[in-house]
């Protein structure tokens, strides 16, 4: 059975994180930067990739990275969750330097893995880990083809594109990219084109696209888990201050036991996503089956969490002012990024022997 | 004597010498147990001379799996769950030296089994509220009243009991708890049929009941807080081994989805995948908070285990009933029997289906287990009490 609790180091890490972000990326900023232009916030960026050394947690030590693993990596997920940072690290530190590892490619994931540059798999970010549709070509070492609501692809530096069954590295100023607006505005989205793109390739196969993803959403379960504790959080000390009928509103019961619920589901949360985290750095081979179980379940609770949010804070929940909709954004894009809900319990019927009628 | 309390190396080796001494299958059970129990090694963290070393909780799974990887003779706590669960916890810490030595080794040992007089017909949730009164007699104590969902009752030879002593001050404040002698004149137990046909709880009529004031536990008014003992002890997560995934319910659907294709529609498909990941999600939470606790480190995720598992049974009773089309019509037995222990897994889809609607009412409902998440977990104010500051005797009832 895997270890389901947090380390003394990871607990450290933790605090570094949070004293961080909460220094650098209070809802108020993380709320200005919405209105701005940039993809993302490159000062915060450089706080947690560069100053912190997050980027690089599960890369070796003699290839720039801190030589920890995945576990660390998913707590500074959740810490990054819970403040719903604009910062490409699931895309680059997690699913782009998931993808390197596994190929072996050793001089760009020491750059990644530095917080020198930004990478992102170039797949929709709906894709689940079964795999993309391919939708673009490569020949003679270029590509051409289009790949819709890419996370994190204006940030990017380097595309990384699957492609004729192989995984290619594009340099982003050879692609063609359009930002979207984008439903999570806290992790933008980007089309992107490429018509005779220079293209190096990676890996001969999409087994490392493979890896990347799963890889992906097991980090993406702790991101949500971060999310729906914020929530939580907020929601419980609005209770207590927010006065109705002469008493606070968290003495109601009708309340008090849908909080009680989100907190047994978070209590869940935590649970899966620990061991799904500590699957996938161990390797085991039950990893896809912890994966799957962890975002089918944390989808539905960070979801859960931002409706309960916005519905508890009342008027200011639906206004634009108050940081609940960054969190209710943040969480329904979550809840379709790297495969549905949905999708991954079809994965699981196959997984574990419960086929479809 | 007075030495250091055993780490697990040494209770290893203490293990081991008992039972070289003691070889379980020449050793008439009976005589094993209570030998063991002599030896310290019923429950390690009670003190020496009850049962104990005094030895860190924790480390009680590790030395009950030795003794059961030896084929050492069990306590059958399945039968005595109210007496080793509830009873002990709250003698050793609320009852007299002589009471301790009087009732912990026949409770351990599974020779007195124990029942819990607490619930009536007008205090269930509002345990306070109970009207059984006890009034002051010389040396001894007059019972008069009703309890009701008690289990093990027609097994019983001792309950912990709490009565009303003082009517005239609030609710809380005017009780007092009780061992009550199951054989005594005035002791009527009925069985109570539920819903599943069966009479697994009981109705007791207390009538003229004599108890000693030696078998008092704690002091005259303080019943409220030595029940809070008992009860929090009722909820302590059990611990022990890591349970495998797609045990319980959720193991007898998939297996019952595997074997008759025939039965499968999409929705039941979806219904069945929902049910196994939440199942899997429970798991792994109690796997999480039996680490905590290993650790020396539990955590308040316990309250939400209960609630959870509740709701999940209950769900997934339902489903394998839905499942099993025609065959969910049927039932299997709607004999009246007085069964000791409850068993999910020989009965029928339809006994399942129907004591799972117990599972959110015993224990605590999981109204009252949302409230105490909400206000001890959360720190979220308090339900209005109207009763606060009243008589028990003024309280509308």
């Amino acid at each position: 059975m895997s270890d389901l609790l947090y380390s003394e180091i990871e607990t450290d890490l933790r605090a570094g994180v949070r004293g961080l972000l909460d220094d650098k990326a209070p809802w108020t900023s993380v709320l200005a930067g919405v209105e701005k232009d940039a993809p993302y916030d490159a000062e915060l960026w450089r706080a947690v990739a560069g100053q912190l050394g997050c980027a690089g947690l599960p890369v070796p030590e003699d290839l720039g990275g801190a030589g920890a693993t995945w576990r660390e990596t998913a707590v500074v997920m959740e810490e990054l969750g819970r403040s719903a940072a604009p910062v490409p690290f699931l895309t680059s530190a997690v699913v782009a330097t998931a993808a390197l590892l596994a190929a072996g490619e050793r001089e760009l994931l020491a750059e990644l893995a530095a917080g020198e540059r930004i990478a992102v798999l170039a797949v929709p970010f709906s894709t689940p880990p079964g795999g993309a549709a391919a939708t673009v070509r490569a020949a003679d070492e270029a590509l051409t083809g289009e790949v819709t609501s890419v996370a994190d692809g204006m940030a990017a530096d380097v595309l990384l594109v699957p492609a004729s069954g192989g995984l290619y590295a594009v340099d982003a100023a050879d692609a063609r990219r359009t930002a979207v607006t984008s439903l999570d505005m806290t992790r933008r989205l980007a089309d992107v084109a490429f018509s005779g793109a220079p293209a190096r390739r990676v890996a001969g196969d999409l087994d490392a696209v493979r890896a990347a993803l799963l890889t992906g959403a097991a980090m993406l379960a702790s991101e949500q888990l971060g999310l729906a504790e914020r929530c939580l959080d907020d929601t419980v000390a609005y209770v207590k201050t927010r006065y109705q009928f002469g008493r606070p509103v968290g003495s109601y019961q009708g309340l008090k036991h849908r909080l009680a619920d989100l907190w047994t589901s978070i209590t869940q949360a935590r649970a899966v996503a620990r061991h799904a985290a500590s699957c996938v750095a161990a390797g085991d081979g039950d990893a896809p089956i912890a994966v799957a179980v962890a975002q089918a379940h944390c989808s539905a609770v960070a979801l859960k969490a931002a409706e309960e949010c916005v519905q508890m804070h009342g008027g200011i929940g639906f206004t634009w002012e108050h940081p609940a909709h960054l969190y209710l954004k943040r969480a329904k894009a979550d809840s379709i990024a790297l495969g549905t809900a949905d999708h991954h319990r079809a994965a699981l019927a196959e997984l574990v022997d419960l086929p479809p009628a | 004597m007075s030495t250091a309390p055993p780490d697990a190396d040494e209770l290893g080796r203490q293990v081991g010498e008992f039972l070289a001494a003691h070889d379980p299958s020449a050793t008439e059970p009976l005589e094993f147990l209570r030998a063991r129990f002599d030896a310290g090694l019923a429950w390690v963290h009670y003190p020496e001379g009850l049962g104990g070393l005094g030895a860190p909780r924790h480390l009680q799974p590790a030395v009950d799996r030795a003794f059961a990887e030896a084929g050492a003779p069990t306590n059958h706590p399945e039968r005595n769950g109210i007496g080793l669960g509830m009873a002990a916890p709250t003698i050793l810490a609320f009852g007299t030296e002589e009471q301790k030595r009087r009732f912990l080794r026949p409770l351990w040992t599974g020779e007195e089994l124990w029942c819990q007089l607490f619930s009536e017909p007008g205090a269930g949730s509002d345990l306070a509220a109970l009207a059984t009164r006890a009034v002051r007699d010389g040396d001894a104590w007059t019972v008069d009243g009703q309890k009701v969902w008690t289990s093990m009752a027609h097994e019983a030879r001792w309950a912990i009991l709490v009565t009303r002593t003082d009517p005239g001050v609030p609710k809380h404040r005017g009780m007092t708890y009780f061992v009550c002698d199951m054989t005594a004149p005035g002791v009527e137990v009925r069985p109570l049929r539920q819903i599943t046909g069966e009479a697994e709880f009981n109705e007791v009529f207390l009538t003229g009941v004599r108890i000693p004031d030696a078998h008092r536990l704690g002091e005259v008014g303080q019943g409220w807080q030595v029940s809070t003992t008992t009860l929090m002890n009722e909820r302590v997560a059990i611990g022990g081994n890591a349970a495998p995934r797609e045990g319980g319910m959720i193991g007898v659907v998939a297996a019952l989805w595997r074997d008759r294709p025939e039965l499968r529609t999409p929705g039941l498909h979806d219904a069945l995948l929902r049910a196994w990941v939440e199942t899997e999600a429970a798991r792994l939470t109690g796997e999480r908070l039996r680490q905590q606790l290993a650790a020396g480190r539990p955590g308040p995720e316990g309250s939400g285990a209960k609630l959870a598992f509740a709701k999940l049974n209950q769900e997934v009773s339902g489903l394998e009933l839905e499942m099993l089309g025609e065959d969910g019509l049927r039932y299997d037995d709607w004999t009246m029997r007085r069964p000791t222990e409850v068993d999910f897994t020989r009965r029928s889809p339809g006994y399942r289906y129907l004591r799972a609607k117990g599972n959110s009412i015993e224990g605590g409902t999981s109204e009252i287990l949302r409230n105490i998440i909400a206000e001890r977990v959360l720190g979220l104010p308090g339900e209005i009490r109207v009763d606060k500051d009243v008589a028990w005797k003024d309280l509308p009832k």
